[in-house]
């Protein structure tokens, strides 16, 4: 058994299933925050129920998610030996300064939250809440800082053996580390959203405790409705980056072959990348792709075909993510502009409300896919243009990690159902009556 | 310099989230002797409930500052100690989701289930890094090619598991301390009859092992160089004595800082007497990875002193400040609020 593929899956499974509790606690994180400001503004304890209600949600993802956090901290030194002892200089630091400057603070706090309601002010109680939100967002810029410099290296230089740092304030400073910061938060604050609305829709579509439920889904609303929009912004502003920066990655999300000037738009596109074309290319839109990657019409954009094959990322799986991404990224937009103008009247709009009961799972695919493409896309690096992917695991038996593989995938699937069960649970029942 | 700065912070900060950890781990393998209702079970689970997240972060925070400063020893210790890393890992997870978890249903079947994961989720992690560390005391046979020769039993030799108990009777005397600081009643009286009878465990685990190092280790080797640093194994030795000393006499914070002590310094004991190696080679001594052969680059060490400097004593500003604000028993009023575990 190769160590290497078997690596490759344990990482990209168990990464995507921390990713899927991260977003939430970035965003959640935040309304509850503004709904213990809205108590501690008004002193209406509609709003202390709230924040409870939902803070009890964000306990039961936040859990997963630190414990899925822990193993991959320690799957760089236990399957990626090669790649840490040649970045680890660089790379190490980052996620040492990671867990100094902001794991403790979140849980430290959050501990203090959720035991102190009796122990604190109310000012000081929202503060701690506040106190977590801010950290955790701080640390998601730290490990998005460490993944920029795996997509686009900058500030070191190759001695001993190994790369090392020369400008530590260009590794954590770089603008591509900004850019997907930003749209990495976005998806967050989407997921939070999106989780609260719908529901919230749940509730109401059972007209039960419709007051507390409408004032969550129209705070959840506006603040879907301002990241939605963001993001398609920060989306497009990380495709230029990714273009300029790695643009094979960009090639292989457009099923880009041939090279050329003013390339356009196809809606329709279905890549064959055994014969390096595509089977089909509809509804073109003219030199609307040159524009979209480097902001000119007539600009020249590079095919695939301008890389030897041992160079180019997968196609149809990189491509068909971002597709599927960017589909959801304006269908989130369009949702919550229409919530926007239904927002006086969400009662009497059941299609509406069900729609969004629905829609919780969706911009978690988005953020999924969106991970899909930035890592396989970077393939066959694993430190673009520096470290190949197969030069980067650990000299230990295909044997072990097949046996932790699997141990993973029952662990996590358990973990998985155990709190997908709980917060579908907690969420049915509703907020504890007054 | 440097080097030897970072390998002291190193060891420091392993120390540190044993000591922190420690009585999480004693009260989660003490809970199914200790704890006879679902009441005083509660206790033992509230007892820690503020603390054991903010604990655990120090376990990350010494992966991570093993990865920045020593990035060959993390990689190197990490693949070769693979499958014991990794059981740490797995049961750390079912430990914490035990906390989070336990109290959501109220069958009795779920909840005996959750109390065996927080049992093996405690007992197994102190147990395996008690092992980790023996073994690394001793030395791991790896290759020219870091690559690992052995399996799981290899380390489950006579001194790994000799290691691995001693650490397991640190943990249960300073998780049973806290536990009668946290509790009332039949509970408190049973947590102190714990303490004082598992301190004479304790002890003789302490000897036995300070003996078998002798013969198992090169560990003496720098305190006979330099006799100053038996000062440390003798404050070991105070702190266990005090400990005893202090449950004795009903003044149980003092015994649990004790405990906490004996923790601390035991842990830097065998850290000091590795110096310079972090991670030895039982085949070829001259393979070993040290302080000097492993480190970062200059710069990137003293970036990272910067931010430890900066940071460690903030966050232990404020987790102290946690641990002020929660010092009270866990009490009626705590269990019946639905901010509780
Ligand atoms: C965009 C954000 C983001 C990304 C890309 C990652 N994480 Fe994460 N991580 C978080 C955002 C986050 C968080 C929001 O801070 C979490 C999630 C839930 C939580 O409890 O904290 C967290 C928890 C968390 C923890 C536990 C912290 C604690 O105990 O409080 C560790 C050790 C890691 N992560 C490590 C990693 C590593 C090594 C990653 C890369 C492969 C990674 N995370 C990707
Ligand atoms: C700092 C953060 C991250 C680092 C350092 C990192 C690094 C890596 C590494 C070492 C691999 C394995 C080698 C490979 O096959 O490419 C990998 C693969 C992968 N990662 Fe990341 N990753 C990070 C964050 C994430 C996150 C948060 C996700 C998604 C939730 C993610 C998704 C993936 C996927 C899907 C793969 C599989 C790609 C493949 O094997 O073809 N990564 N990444
Ligand atoms: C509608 C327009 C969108 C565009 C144009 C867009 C564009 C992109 C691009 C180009 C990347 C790859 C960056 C790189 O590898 O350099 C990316 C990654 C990503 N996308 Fe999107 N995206 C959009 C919507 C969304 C939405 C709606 C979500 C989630 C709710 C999302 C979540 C992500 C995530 C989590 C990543 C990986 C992190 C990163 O590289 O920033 N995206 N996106």
């Amino acid at each position: 058994m190769d160590p290497i593929f078997l690596s490759r899956l344990q990482f990209a499974a168990t990464t995507l299933f921390h990713f899927l509790f991260v977003p939430l606690t970035l965003g959640l994180s935040i309304i509850v925050a503004m709904m213990e400001t809205r108590y501690v503004q008004t002193g209406n304890p509609e709003y202390k129920r709230m924040t409870k209600f939902w803070g009890h949600l964000f306990l039961i993802n936040f859990v997963v998610g630190v414990v899925t956090g822990i193993t991959l901290e320690f799957q760089f030194g236990t399957n990626w030996s090669r790649y840490s002892k040649y970045v680890g200089d660089i790379f190490g630091s980052i996620l040492a300064i990671e867990a100094t400057v902001a794991f403790f603070m979140e849980s430290t706090f959050l501990a203090v939250w959720f035991f102190g309601w009796n122990k604190l002010s109310p000012k000081m109680h929202a503060a701690c809440i506040w106190i977590v939100a801010i950290s955790s967002n701080v640390s998601a810029y730290w490990i998005i800082a460490a993944n920029a410099w795996m997509q686009n290296p900058v500030g070191y230089e190759i001695r001993n053996g190994r790369a090392e740092l020369t400008d530590f304030i260009a590794v954590v400073t770089q603008p591509y580390a900004i850019t997907n910061y930003l749209h990495t938060i976005f998806s967050g604050f989407i997921i939070g959203g999106f989780f609260v609305m719908g529901i919230s829709a749940y509730h109401l579509l059972r007209k039960n405790e419709v007051s507390f439920f409408t004032k969550s889904f129209r705070m959840a609303l506006v603040f879907s409705l301002i990241f939605s929009i963001g993001e398609v912004f920060m989306g497009d502003l990380n495709g230029k980056e990714m273009s300029r920066l790695q643009p094979e990655k960009t090639a292989a999300a457009e099923a880009l072959w041939e090279t050329q000037k003013g390339v356009g738009f196809s809606m329709l596109v279905i890549p064959d990348e055994k014969n390096e074309r595509n089977f089909v290319e509809m509804f073109t839109i003219p030199k609307f792709l040159s524009f979209l990657t480097k902001g000119d019409w007539n600009a020249e954009v590079r095919g695939l075909k301008s890389w030897p094959l041992e160079d180019r990322p997968p196609v149809t799986l990189v491509f068909a993510s971002f597709r599927i991404m960017v589909g959801l990224g304006f269908l989130f937009v369009a949702l919550t502009v229409i919530g926007w103008f239904k927002r006086k009247k969400l009662e009497s709009s059941p299609l509406y409300l069900r729609i969004m009961l629905y829609s919780i799972p969706l911009p978690y695919i988005a953020a999924l896919l969106g991970w899909i493409v930035t890592e396989v896309g970077r393939q066959p690096w694993i430190v673009y243009q520096v470290l190949r992917t197969n030069q980067a695991a650990s000299p230990i038996e295909g044997s072990q990690v097949a046996i932790s593989l699997a141990a993973f995938v029952i662990v996590y699937t358990l973990l998985g159902f155990v709190a997908f069960f709980l917060m579908v649970r907690h969420a049915k029942h509703g907020p504890e009556p007054v | 310099m440097l080097e030897t700065i970072w390998f002291l912070l190193w060891g420091l900060i392993w120390a540190i989230y044993f000591t922190l950890d420690g009585f999480d781990f004693g009260l989660g393998t003490l809970l199914p002797f200790i704890a006879r209702t679902d009441k005083e079970k509660r206790v033992v689970y509230n007892s820690m409930g503020p603390f054991w997240d903010g604990n655990e972060v120090w376990l990350i925070t010494a992966g991570g500052v093993t990865f920045a400063a020593f990035p060959t020893t993390y990689a190197v210790m990490f693949s070769t100690l693979y499958t014991p890393l990794l059981l740490i890992l797995f049961t750390l997870i079912i430990r914490a989701v035990s906390f989070e978890f336990r109290n959501k249903i109220s069958s009795q079947s779920w909840k005996s289930f959750w109390d065996s994961c927080l049992f093996i989720g405690s007992f197994c992690p102190a147990l395996l890094f008690g092992v980790a560390f023996a073994n690394i005391f001793q030395g791991i046979p790896f290759d020219a090619n870091f690559i690992f020769q052995g399996n799981l039993f290899t380390l489950l030799n006579p001194y790994g598991l000799t290691g691995g108990i001693l650490f397991v009777a640190l943990f249960l005397v300073h998780g049973a301390i806290w536990l009668a600081i946290k509790s009332d009643g039949a509970l408190h009286r049973r947590a102190i009859a714990a303490a004082s009878a598992l301190w004479i465990f304790l002890l003789v685990m302490a000897v036995v092992f300070l003996i078998y190092s002798w013969f198992a280790t090169t560990l003496y080797k720098n305190y006979l160089a330099n006799p100053v640093l038996f000062v440390l194994p003798l404050l070991t030795v105070v702190a266990l004595l005090l400990t005893r000393f202090f449950i004795a006499g009903g003044s149980l914070w003092r015994a649990w800082f004790a405990s906490g002590a004996t923790i601390l310094t035991a842990v830097l004991f065998g850290v000091v007497g590795m110096f310079p190696n972090l991670f030895p080679s039982s085949i070829d001594p001259a393979l070993s990875l040290t302080a000097f052969n492993s480190s970062s680059s200059q710069l990137t060490l003293k970036i990272m002193l910067g931010v430890v400097i900066v940071m460690v004593p903030i966050v232990i500003a404020y987790q102290t400040w946690a641990y002020y604000l929660f010092r009270g028993k866990v009490d009626e009023a705590m269990l019946a609020s639905k901010e509780s575990y």
